[in-house]
């Protein structure tokens, strides 16, 4: 039994150490977004945060996790009150059939955390670990690029309101 | 007909069931094939409407006013899904979100084959234009009949029929017993396509939000009560047989239920999904096979095609096409086998209980598919239930029709346990059909004038097609014990085409013969991928345009509107040349070139063109595409953006399958079997831009889109890379190496 | 008495100053490619292969040899200059002369010295025909116009007069002699290794002025913190080199003995890949000979860890729990599957990572895993830098250490990955990626 912090809860889990977050996350929590595409590490849509860094889960396993805070796409916002980044991709309509697409918000959320205002390339750089079979590279980019507007619009507001 | 037939809904629906598999049985490659219905003595209702003319097939209405659509195709990634909704909002004229969507399932929808060949909107979305309507107006009907007021005084309005002095009576009020089971019309009082408020419309797709917020939305997410993990152990390489295998120490591994062994077919089922990871490897490692080198050098695999046994027929002919021009040109085109290469590895569902076999999958084809695993498991079709979840792109016959069969034989052994079974990234790449290898030959001569005088056009293939039908299609049939045989290939006939998909040129010649060489035997397992024969005949008819334009020393546009009879391919060509800004006689930059290309995908559906910038650099060989505009007319276009997503998609992809991939063996196994192996597009070659110019024309069918791009892609590709290094390409893949070897020699 | 010292300050001045001192090369009008014969260009190109030239005069997503990769020395940052024919700010008005002077001495055009970052300590090996042929290549390159960032060195090293007390000290400006002793093939090798190949620059340890060891000879060094291996007689491999393994590793990429090469030697072998079979062959027969002659117990060894892999029975360590079960997890489903390199990770039993003197090369792999060739077919390795924290990270190097070579216990390996993961974000960050990956013999 193991106690995992996901999206600012704690589960007690009943799993093996060896055991990838992947099916941890998929199998015992119920969490649908990081997907399993390869489990090798090759794909990238099993991506979820770790302590604010953006993890491959299929090959991250859980005896890694002890006191870490894992983040997936559920923990971000909901259809009814979407973060930015599900805000952008929605507004983008970034998706196809849509199976990479979690994988690349999650790797897009952990970058803006940090540098809220990437250049193209430094997003294209970013995601190349992540595959879209789907052809929908532009509209990702572009989703990208809104989530970091989104952002910084709503810590302006923010900061505005606090400032009053 | 013209009265409602009134008949007893339970037989009627069990009896309906019958007729739609006596008619799949019979058509089992119909989905595939002609757009026009056979011949009848009366008209038949257009679409899918045609082989499922009841219109409560297509609509229900409960009393409550909830209005349920259902359709025989399915949601791919490419908004199906909301396009088919969008259509019913507008001619039932109700709100878009009020409607749900029942996709194909075996129990409740109608058997439309496949969704597949850009047909869904040919046939379904028609089919729910016309149903819809048809029901539109029976409502209208029925309140006029209750009002006793004359039907054409009557409008509708926000899912209610208002009378003329404003009484408002809503659809659920309206409808009664089995008013809506009745046979549709011919024809139908569409909507006039200025009134249009939805259609036409880009309304978010439906199915996204969930997508984007860790909604349930992929049969990888359904979870069952009792549910058990499944992965099978594929044997190495096609034809491998299972001389040894010591089962007993996995039997004990953690969590294992059951060790599954029927002949060549093995699989470990356990509670939790790592601990059948983790029994799988440790299976595969006991598993001791036979095999067998059947495979061909993978460099000699033009000529091996081209040396097979081949049924060959003239499928265009016209004047005389031997030579009779001043310039002779002649080109040999080669595609390798490319893969589907589905980010989600294929899954499935199955659980057997109380007589009946229920398969969740993400089939393109849950009747074929049905059909296919009752044949295996030697039950009645009636007693096994397919229904579609939605999985990621397909783009064609990939592994997960073999998933589904995979469930249901593990099912079997498992009364009442829902199986789910997940194929791993490697037996996803190394055991899905296939886009088959191609080799094309053309030749043809220019006139005095730089107009072409004749033209030949040879395409060797396999089938593109070995979708379940029978059992045999099916690995897991193909693997047991007491196997099913492989089907015999067979070509999908014209106009839809199967190697010879586009292979008669839409333009113009005055001579011009076009020859399908049909290559029966298949030394790699193949099937259909998107655009089928298509993306190569595309790629060879447009390079070499591109190349008899050089020798004729015209534009490259120009060249093709001087052989391009259709006014709707000239719009879309003058379209995507005027938006990218060619101009005759233009220079790229250095190191850069620009490629054009068209296409009218089967020469029936959707028309594409696109003007592409391509980047070499000289010292590495590598390409880069710099930016790409296309033009698409698909008829009444449902859903703008929802087009030109597809459009986009099409392009990477093209671009990917044109550049990177190729599937790779030695003379026993598929080699290239994860992502290292098999590469495709990464984030840093894709372009800077792609535009997409979309022209409406309201009122006008629907034209198939989701494939149309891929063909003209390739070669305008390929067209920008020979405008940029004056060399010319013809064997696909076009990698860095073959450029940077082209640009040295 | 003051006349002569002053005199003595002039004299040491005068000689200073003459020691110091180049002369700038007058400059030319940008030759035109078409007067470059083209066999020659040819040549050019596959000695800049050769050189690797493109690795340090070329930034990620920059042009290439436009130059701008901040390379980190111990004395600062230097960045590589531009050496497009363009006429501003690249070498477009440098005449052959210029060029061969740089290459022979370390003086750039205008008669600043260079620093030896660029080492023109083995350049000036390079025969007058081959810094032609070089010369054809580079000035029929698409000119760019880039200035290289400033270099970032504390006064007085800033100050290039102070090189040419180095260059009196360290360069020896003599041609490589043939041995008549040896085989043309040797000699070939010999004069590619010492000058154009400039193996020693990244392994041959460095002295406290930044020049390399002469009595240390390819004993090891580094490069952008990547421990550069022996590749001598002190060679730490497992399996022992020898003339047909490293001719394979240089043209293929990869060994099945050795695994995949990794880190700045990425970009060596893609160079080499490119460039004729018998200028590889001649840099492993030389090398081969720098290796020696292998002792007796090291063939032994060699042996034994080779009988393990095929066996796959590499014995599991007691001690460290924590880190065989990282390494169970993360590590053996692809470390040990039956799946041929280079498609699949290698044995760790024998990577010479484990058996090196430090944990740089281990902590840098598992940190940054290998990225994949775009549209190549290439090996895909994820990195662990977010997932796994430095402490998990020296447990498990800890552990792979003890299991997987016959070496003592590694010192301060948590330090070795917090150091590697600031130096490896640069790296990634700035460094020109392989062109292709390596090559697939079954193909």
């Amino acid at each position: 039994m193991m106690t995992l912090k996901v999206n600012g809860r704690d589960h007690e889990v009943d799993a093996e150490p060896d055991t990838p977050l992947l099916y941890v996350l998929r199998d015992d929590l119920a969490l649908n977004a990081a997907k399993f595409g390869c489990g090798l590490g090759q794909c990238g849509a099993c991506t979820v945060i770790v302590d604010g860094k953006a993890v491959l889960s299929c090959v991250t396993p859980l005896l890694l996790l002890e006191g870490r805070q894992v983040t997936t796409l559920e923990g971000l916002g909901s259809i009814e009150t979407p973060a930015p980044i599900q805000r952008a991709f929605m507004d983008e309509q970034a998706a196809q059939c849509g199976y990479c697409i979690a994988g690349m918000m999650m790797r897009a959320q952990a970058l803006l955390q940090r540098n809220p205002s990437p250049t193209d390339d430094e997003i294209r750089a970013e995601l190349e670990s992540h595959l879209c079979r789907c052809g929908t590279h532009m509209r990702i980019l572009r989703a990208v690029h809104r989530a970091a507007h989104l952002m910084q619009a709503a810590d302006a507001s923010t900061s505005q309101g606090s400032s009053q | 007909m013209n009265g409602p037939v009134i008949l007893d809904r339970r037989r009627v629906l069990a009896g309906s069931g019958a007729l739609i598999v006596s008619f799949t049985l019979s058509d089992a490659w119909a989905q595939d094939q002609a757009a026009a219905p056979p011949s009848a003595p009366a008209p038949r209702p257009p679409g899918s409407l045609a082989t499922t003319p009841f219109l409560d097939a297509w609509i229900r209405i409960d009393a409550d006013g909830s209005i349920t659509l259902f359709t025989g195709k399915v949601e791919l990634g490419q908004g199906f899904k909301t396009a088919f909704q969008q259509i019913a909002a507008e001619e039932l004229d109700v709100p878009f979100a009020s409607l749900k969507v029942i996709t194909a399932d075996t129990s409740r929808t109608a058997n439309e084959g496949y969704t597949s060949g850009s047909h869904s909107m040919q046939d379904s979305g028609t089919a729910i234009q016309n149903a819809a309507a048809q029901v539109r107006e029976l409502l209208i009907a029925e309140a006029a009949r209750r009002l006793d007021l004359p039907a054409g005084d009557f409008r509708t309005e926000n899912a209610a029929v208002i009378a003329p002095d404003g009484r408002r009576l809503g659809f659920g009020e309206l409808i009664a017993g089995n008013m809506l089971h009745v046979q549709a019309q011919p024809t139908s009082k569409l909507k006039d396509p200025v009134t249009y408020h939805v259609m036409g419309q880009s309304v978010p797709r439906v199915d996204i939000p969930a997508k984007v917020t860790g909604g349930a939305a992929y049969v990888q997410d359904m979870r069952m009560l009792g549910m058990v993990h499944a992965r099978v152990v594929r044997p190495p390489s096609y034809g491998a047989e299972l001389t040894d295998c010591d089962t007993s120490a996995i039997e004990k591994l953690p969590g294992v239920v059951k060790v599954v062994r029927d002949g060549n077919f093995l699989a470990v089922v356990a509670r939790k999904e790592f601990q059948a990871v983790k029994a799988m490897a440790a299976l595969s490692a006991a598993a001791k096979w036979r095999e067998t080198a059947s495979l061909p050098k993978q460099a000699d695999l033009p000529r091996v095609l081209t040396s097979l046994p081949s049924q060959d027929k003239t499928i265009f002919q016209r004047g005389n096409p031997a030579l009779t021009g001043e310039k002779t040109l002649e080109a040999t085109y080669t595609r390798p086998y490319q893969s589907h290469g589905s980010i989600g590895p294929s899954c499935a569902i199955a659980q057997s209980l109380d007589g009946t076999m229920t398969v969740w999958t993400h089939t393109q084809g849950v009747y074929p598919d049905r059909q296919g695993i009752a044949e295996m498991l030697g039950v009645p079709p009636s007693s096994v239930r397919c229904i579609h979840v939605e999985g990621s792109g397909c783009y064609g016959h990939n592994g997960a029709d073999d998933a589904a069969a995979d469930a249901a034989l593990i099912a079997r052994d498992l009364p009442g346990v829902p199986v789910r079974v997940q194929w791993m990234r490697e037996q996803e790449h190394a055991w899905e059909p296939f886009g088959p290898a191609m080799v094309t030959k053309l030749k043809a001569s220019l006139d005095g004038s730089g107009t072409i005088s004749d033209w030949n056009f040879e395409v060797w293939s396999n089938t593109h097609s070995m979708r379940p039908g029978g059992a045999g299609s099916m690995l897991a049939a193909q693997h047991m014990a007491k196997p099913f045989a492989v089907p015999e290939p067979k070509p999908i006939p014209l106009p839809e085409g199967g190697g010879d998909r586009n292979a008669i040129p839409i333009y113009d010649f005055p001579n011009a013969q076009v020859v399908h060489h049909f290559i029966p035997a298949m030394p790699v397992r193949v099937s259909a991928m998107r655009a089928l024969g298509a993306y190569h005949n595309v790629f060879s008819i447009e390079s070499f345009m591109d190349e008899l334009a050089g020798l004729a020393a015209v534009d490259p546009v120009a060249f093709r509107l001087r052989h391009l009879k259709d006014p709707r391919g000239r719009e879309v060509v003058e379209k995507a040349a005027q938006a990218f800004g060619w101009q005759v006689g233009q220079k790229a930059p250095p190191n850069h070139g620009f490629g054009f290309a068209f296409a009218r995908y089967k020469n029936l559906a959707a028309y594409c063109a696109i003007a592409s910038e391509v980047e070499v650099n000289r010292e590495t060989g590598r390409p880069r595409l710099v930016r790409a505009v296309a033009a698409v007319d698909s008829g009444q276009v449902v859903n703008p953006d929802g087009l030109t997503n597809q459009i986009e998609g099409a392009i990477l992809q093209s671009m990917s399958w044109t550049l990177y991939e190729s599937v790779t063996f030695d003379d026993t196994r598929i080699t290239s079997i994860d992502w290292q192996t098999y590469p495709i597009l990464r984030f840093d070659a894709v372009p800077d831009s792609v535009t997409v110019h979309v022209i409406n024309r309201p009122g006008q069918p629907f034209l198939g889109s989701g494939e149309t791009g891929q063909g003209p892609a390739a070669a305008s590709i390929a067209n920008a890379i020979a405008n940029a290094t004056g060399k010319r390409l013809r064997d696909l893949p076009l990698t860095r190496k073959k450029i940077r070897d082209a640009i040295d020699a | 008495m003051g006349g002569l010292f002053a005199a003595l300050v002039v004299a040491g001045a005068a000689a200073a100053f003459a020691v110091a001192w180049r002369p700038g090369i007058a400059a030319v009008d940008p030759p035109s490619p078409e007067r470059f014969d083209q066999t020659l260009v040819k040549r050019g190109r596959d000695l800049v292969a050769i050189g690797n030239c493109s690795t340090c005069h070329t930034r990620r997503g920059g042009k290439d040899f436009a130059g701008d990769l901040p390379v980190p020395t111990p004395f600062g940052t230097i960045y590589s200059s531009n050496i497009t024919p363009d006429a501003d700010t690249g070498i477009g008005r440098w005449s052959e002369a210029a060029f061969r002077r740089a290459m022979r001495s370390g003086v750039d055009r205008a008669g600043r010295h260079l620093y030896p970052t660029f080492p023109y300590d083995h350049f000036t090996h390079v025969s007058d025909e081959d810094d032609r042929a070089l010369y054809a290549y580079l000035m029929t390159r698409q000119p760019v116009q880039a200035q290289a960032h400033e270099n970032q060195l504390p006064f007085p090293l800033d100050q290039r007069v102070m090189i040419a007390g180095w260059k009196l000290l360290f360069l020896r400006r003599a041609a490589v002699e043939p041995d008549p002793t040896r085989t043309a093939e040797w000699n070939r090798g010999a004069y590619l290794v010492e000058g154009l190949a400039h193996c020693g620059a990244c392994h041959t340890p460095r002295n406290v002025l930044g020049a390399e060891r002469a009595s240390a000879q390819f004993a090891g060094g580094e490069a952008d913190n990547w421990s550069a291996y022996a590749i001598n007689a002190q060679s730490p491999a497992p399996v022992p080199w020898d003339a047909d393994a490293l001719f394979a590793y240089l043209r293929n990429g990869w060994h099945p003995d050795h695994g995949v090469a990794r880190g700045p030697m990425a970009k060596v072998v893609s160079n080499l890949s490119n460039v004729p079979d018998g200028d590889v062959r001649a840099i492993a027969t030389y090398m081969a000979d720098v290796f020696g002659p292998t002792p007796p117990d090291r063939i032994r060894r060699g042996e034994e860890v080779l009988a393990q892999v095929k066996s796959s029975s590499v014995p599991a360590t007691q001690a460290n729990a924590t880190g065989a079960a990282i390494y169970v997890s993360a590590c053996a489903p692809c470390h040990e599957t039956a799946r041929p390199l280079p498609y699949s990770g290698v044995n760790l039993a024998l990577s010479t990572a484990f058996s090196a003197s430090d944990a740089r090369n281990a902590a840098n792999i598992v940190l940054a895993g290998i990225r994949p060739v775009a549209g190549e077919r290439s090996p895909i390795m994820p990195g662990f830098a977010a997932s796994m924290s430095d402490a998990q990270i020296a447990t498990l190097l800890d552990y792979l250490r003890a299991r997987f070579s016959n070496q003592p216990a590694w010192a301060g390996v948590e330090k070795t990955v917090a150091d590697a993961r600031s130096a490896q974000a640069v790296f990634l960050r700035t460094a020109l990626p392989p062109d292709n990956g390596p090559t697939d013999t079954r193909e």
